[in-house]
């Protein structure tokens, strides 16, 4: 049928004419985006085209993370789209070439700037697929049906002796018809399409199609899950070799602050040196069941002292929360894992789950740039924790009593080879209200089984001036003692007994 | 007194030196005579004595994974995925360019998970009787893959005590991404084990809609199962506790009711006999009524949760398990994980096994007989062994076979 050359039947209506024009080069509204854009663009409109799509993708995000409905996700995106991002049908009598450009263009810069780590990639594919989705699924009927069959799909039709051949395991997947007549009515007119199994893996793990040998017998309303599977997997290879082919280009040294800016503003509130180390595999990533054990070998005391709390009454006040929850997000918790973490942190308090789906994740989302004005926000330096004179998120040294101060260093400590023997210095610069040098002789006392010396501090002299240089510095230095020895008792798998 | 303990280093260092069949599972591994990437960026990972667990190791050649085994003499080494780098170089890549890449597509199913239904044995032990859920399995999950999934190069290994595991070969198989194996876990997975004693659940039927077509075609194979091994040979609605949980999976409490009053009052009725007697309860709505269909579906329901394959679904669904490699000894039983062919599951007896004592006692016997005799690498040709080898053997030639065809013909299927 159509093969690209998609030639509409305009009448001659001159403004049609700029019309035909310009769906020449994007014949339909739904784009896979195999080809990139091979034209002159200034950066400022490189900059719009791309900022305007990542608000779609951040609503799409942010509609995932509030747990809204396919149709409320679709309204809200919509809505968004066209303001930000309108894409009309082909009988629409607006600027298309325009409209599709921009569209065309955004994804484009989208993927330049997302393709650099394995986390930035499955998010933005996420968002895109989504995207696609909601767009195919209001697409014009018609043109929908041109747009699929402009490409190759390797699907092949199901011919009748097949159809026949099969009747009865076909028709079991047909449920919700009254009688035997309609029945029999609907699967004459439907026609099936094979394709392998493994590209169709939502409709098998719904069971929701027949297979044998292999191939999906997929019923011709369910084609869009193989549109939707083809653009994910198209993306995802893209993805990966722009990814390869990034460093080799030559980056224009006025694209990439806009690169890097744009990427930020998706990961939102990770600070770009943290993003670096800690996105690269998946190993490294701080999980929520992580932070338990992380608290005990690698925390300041002000945050040990936050994690407790928490523990003791499922639950922290407002300040708090942010500190710590600022804190944990520079640590790496990503925001997926932020909401598990607090989720299951307020288990046994008055939070109820709906309570917390409605305020508290939004908090943690807003504190992740997520929401609201989309800020990076930083964690609290000791600067800031030594003002906040509160006993409860500021700094212990400096608001602790000197009798709970020297409890708290110890139950917190011991086990990591702090003894009394080594309170009366600590205690000795507390009263001289030097805080940060007691707080940088606990560190130095407690991994000085890692070879820190006396004097040596958070590394080179260093004392620590914040929570989140005192936890990474005390990480990859256990880090590195493990990378040094070669046999390792890892228990990350089940076996067989 | 068995003298030969499966937990000495020296016993096991023996059993890998002369009777571990490493060619085999290399062919079986590789699917070509010389190493590609299948074998040389394969993960091994190997048990040593006090649960030391070294991870990531990988061999250029078969005879560098021998030197290694014969030298470490692990309790059991596993098989990992193949990555895209040499797992040994693991530290000196970068971090995201270590990533599974193919991994054979395996299903492990247990004893354990049957726990709530066995009535024979109990905990650790397993007899022939038992072993007829695991062969019920089997022929449920094999006959489905080979017909759905058109997935022919099977090879079913005894896990050494309980169990069973499932190894596919298939080109395709072996490159299936995580999420396309999970949607075909869960196209697999009908019965859900419940935690301790209950039975479980049926996941596969939404509300009370017909089964799906796959599980309509397990069913009518499942219901003769379930007469033979539910029915009769475990007698699971004998007890009780057993009638109870039956009782407790019938949509209806008045069916129920009449049931548990006649089961409890009357004279003992056996299994079968209580099935009659639902079956009879059920007739006594009209035919047209919505209570017949709810409870004919719950027959349905009751037959596989009672026999459908129970399936570890988490072993199947990432490319980066580790699952022991076949011909292992089981360190407590001192069985070898040997291949079972599936077309004579019904006739395996996991108490026919042999264990590391006995085959390296044959081999002394042998070796008594012939002096100077075969190479090492064949020892087992002269013990019990041998019909085992002679499984993965055959096994492994298919695939080359299939490879050497898929050269020959340079591919010419697309999807
Ligand atoms: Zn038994």
């Amino acid at each position: 049928m159509f093969k690209g050359s998609h030639k509409p039947a305009f009448s001659n209506d001159a403004s049609l004419q700029v019309e035909n024009h310009g769906t020449a080069q994007y014949p339909f509204r739904l784009n896979f985006y195999d080809k990139p854009p091979l034209y002159d663009v200034t950066i400022e409109d490189l900059e719009i085209c791309a900022l305007d799509r990542l608000r779609i993708l951040a609503e799409i995000e942010s509609s995932a993370a509030r747990n809204r409905s396919w149709e409320e996700t679709k309204s809200f995106t919509m809505a968004q789209c066209s303001k930000y991002l309108p894409l009309n049908a082909n009988s629409a009598r607006t600027d298309l070439h325009s409209e599709r450009r921009k569209d065309h263009l955004g994804h484009f810069v989208l993927r330049l700037a997302f393709c650099r780590s394995e986390d930035l990639r499955r998010r933005f594919i996420k968002a895109e697929s989504t995207l696609f989705r909601i767009r195919f699924e209001t697409d014009d009927g018609q043109e929908r049906r041109q747009f699929l069959s402009s490409r190759e799909f390797r699907w092949t039709a199901v011919d009748n002796a097949e159809k026949e051949k099969y009747k009865a395991e076909l028709k079991a997947n047909y449920q919700g018809f009254r009688n035997e007549d309609d029945k029999e009515r609907a699967f004459a007119q439907e026609n099936y399409y094979k394709v392998r199994w493994t590209r169709v893996p939502d409709l098998v793990e719904k069971r929701k199609v027949f297979l044998k040998g292999g191939w999906a017998y997929v019923p011709s309303r369910d084609q869009s899950s193989i549109a939707y599977q083809e653009f994910e997997d198209q993306l995802g290879n893209a993805l990966q070799m722009t990814a390869k082919a990034l460093p080799r280009l030559d980056e224009d040294n006025r694209l990439l602050p806009i690169l890097n800016n744009l990427s930020q503003g998706f990961v939102a509130g990770v600070s770009s040196d943290w993003v670096a180390p800690s996105s690269e595999g998946n190993e490294d990533q701080v999980r929520a069941e992580m932070v338990d054990e992380l608290a005990q070998k690698h925390f300041p005391l002000c945050m040990r002292n936050l994690h407790q709390n928490l523990k003791k009454d499922h639950h922290l006040k407002h300040f708090e929360r942010l500190t710590y929850g600022l804190f944990l997000k520079v640590l790496g918790l990503s925001v997926e894992e932020a909401i598990i973490f607090w989720r299951k942190s307020f288990v046994g308090s008055h939070v109820k789950d709906d309570k917390f789906n409605k305020e508290y994740k939004y908090n943690i989302r807003h504190s992740y740039g997520l929401e609201g004005r989309r800020a990076n926000y930083p964690a609290k330096s000791c600067q800031q924790l030594l003002m906040a004179e509160s006993s409860s998120y500021g700094c212990p040294y400096r608001n602790f009593s000197p009798e709970n101060l020297q409890s708290a260093l110890l139950s917190a400590y011991s086990s990591q080879g702090l003894t009394s023997s080594d309170l009366p210095e600590i205690m000795q610069t507390v009263s001289a209200r030097h805080y940060h040098v007691a707080c940088t002789r606990v560190f130095e006392t407690t991994h000085a089984k890692s070879g820190v010396k006396r004097g040596e501090g958070v590394g080179a002299g260093e004392s620590v001036t914040h929570p989140n240089q005192y936890a990474t510095k005390s990480m990859e230095m256990e880090k590195q003692r493990k990378d040094s020895m070669d046999v390792k008792a890892e228990m990350e798998m089940e076996v067989d007994l | 007194m068995d003298d030969l303990d499966a937990s000495s280093p020296e016993v096991m260092r023996t059993f890998y030196r002369r009777l571990y069949p490493f060619k085999s599972i290399f062919n079986w591994l590789n699917h070509q005579p010389v190493p590609t990437r299948l074998f040389t960026h394969r993960e091994f990972s190997f048990t040593l004595p006090q649960d030391v667990y070294l991870r990531y190791n990988s061999f250029n050649t078969v005879e560098d994974l021998k030197k290694q085994v014969c030298l470490l003499a692990p309790t059991r080494f596993e098989i990992g995925p193949v990555y895209t780098a040499r797992p040994k170089d693991k530290k000196t890549v970068r971090p995201g360019a270590f990533k599974p890449l193919q991994r054979e597509l395996v299903f492990d199913i247990d004893m354990t998970d049957y726990d709530s239904i066995r009535t024979c044995c109990k905990d650790a032990a397993i007899c022939k009787r038992c072993w007829g859920f695991i062969a019920a399995a089997v022929r449920v999950l094999d006959t489905s893959i080979r017909d759905q999934f058109g997935y022919q190069h099977l090879l079913w290994v005894y896990s050494g005590r309980r169990g069973i595991h499932l190894w596919i070969s298939d080109k395709e198989a072996l490159s299936l991404t995580d999420e396309q194996r999970r949607a075909l876990v869960n196209w697999m997975m009908a019965v859900q084990p419940g935690k301790g004693k209950e039975v479980g659940k049926v996941i596969a039927r939404s509300g009370t809609k017909p089964l799906p077509p796959c599980l309509q075609f397990a069913l009518s194979e499942l219901a003769e199962v379930f007469s033979d091994i539910i029915l009769n040979d475990q007698d699971c609605f004998g007890s009780e506790e057993g009638y109870d949980a039956l009782l407790h999976l019938i949509p209806d409490s008045k069916v129920a009711e009449n049931l548990r009053e006649k089961w409890s009052t009357g004279p003992y009725r056996t299994s079968e006999d209580k099935w009659s007697d639902l079956k009879n309860q059920i007739k006594k709505y009209p035919k047209g009524t919505s209570q017949r269909p709810i409870l004919t579906s719950a027959m349905e329901d009751i037959i596989l949760l009672y026999t459908y394959p129970r399936l570890d679904a988490e072993v199947s669904k990432h490319r980066n398990h580790l699952l022991k490699a076949p011909f292992c000894v089981h360190p407590k039983t001192g069985r070898v994980c040997v291949p079972v062919d599936p077309s004579l599951i019904d006739d395996f007896d996991p108490e026919m096994v042999p264990t590391v004592g006995q085959l390296l006692r044959e081999l002394d016997a042998a070796g008594s007989q012939n002096e100077n005799g075969m190479e090492h690498h064949s020892d087992w040709e002269s013990t019990s062994l041998k019909p085992y080898v002679d499984i993965i053997t055959k096994h492994a030639q298919s695939l080359m076979e299939d490879v050497r065809r898929g050269k020959r013909e340079t591919d010419t299927t697309t999807w």
